[in-house]
């Protein structure tokens, strides 16, 4: 599943910084840390930034709980760039190698689902989805890649 | 690193306000929850909860956050919120708690907010 169309990782020399955190609690804190030093890096908007950190730490919590990560970690990794007309973004990949699930069959929560108890959860791909300008979602048997982006 | 969510309350009459400083996951959702539901045991009408002090939330907080607005809209109470992040808003009205809850710029609006007064 896709939204948007990213372009593939930049050429060498791109200025990306890679990280890996174990699955536990509040690691996502420690992640969304370095996600925000780069926002502020390309002076992004404070309010940009913190949609970043939130759509960061939604992916991080949906590996958590439902990756099932062989290695018990995910893989980070945080890309800055610039468009050709002149924008610059801030991009985040979150790879974990769990058991994959298909985004496409992944019913669209509510709250009203929620309100009869049928569904508390499974809010974090449609935050995600509505906190980022770009989201790429790719996943299988050898785990998921959740690629997001955010223009300044 | 700890990023607890802290919560304080405070009480005006039959409105209870609730003050977070801090991440709202699940444990920062459940700190609220028991709070809210002692202040709702103890006869608060409304309650305001003002997130001024927290910058992040997860779904799983959220959630929570909707457990309880079931609970005040089951006792014909009301519940509202202040101080929110524009990022905090925007996830609200992603996730529909502003169709049944009312959000407010600021603790004053929403003490007035839930205590209208006569015209």
């Amino acid at each position: 599943m896709s939204q948007g169309g990213i372009a593939p990782p930049g050429p060498p020399g791109a200025r990306e910084v890679s990280m890996t955190i174990p699955v536990a609690p509040e690691m996502e804190i420690v992640a969304t840390a370095q996600a925000a030093a780069l926002g502020e890096y390309i002076a992004m908007a404070r309010d940009k930034i913190d949609e970043v950190k939130l759509a960061l730490v939604e992916a991080c919590i949906n590996a958590f709980e439902h990756a099932d990560c062989r290695d018990e970690q995910l893989h980070l990794t945080f890309r800055l760039g610039r468009e050709p007309k002149g924008r610059e973004w801030l991009e985040v990949e979150v790879l974990d190698k769990g058991k994959g699930f298909d985004s496409d069959q992944v019913e669209p929560p509510s709250i009203e689902k929620s309100f009869s108890g049928h569904r508390k959860r499974g809010w974090g791909l449609q935050i995600i989805r509505s906190l980022m300008d770009e989201v790429e979602i790719t996943s299988g048997g050898g785990g998921t890649r959740i690629l997001m982006r955010k223009y300044k | 690193m700890s990023e607890a969510c802290k919560v304080s309350a405070e009480r005006r009459g039959d409105v209870a306000i609730l003050r977070t400083d801090g991440y709202i996951n699940n444990q920062g959702g459940e700190e609220i929850a028991r709070e809210a539901y002692a202040q709702l045991e103890s006869g608060a009408r409304a309650l305001v909860l003002n997130l001024e002090k927290t910058r992040i939330v997860n779904s799983i907080g959220i959630s929570i956050l909707i457990e309880v607005l079931e609970k005040v809209m089951d006792r014909k109470g009301m519940l509202a919120f202040c101080g929110l992040t524009p990022t905090i808003d925007k996830t609200f009205r992603i996730m529909g708690l502003a169709q049944y809850a009312e959000i407010y710029p600021t603790q004053e609006d929403a003490l007035r907010g839930v205590n209208p007064q006569p015209a």
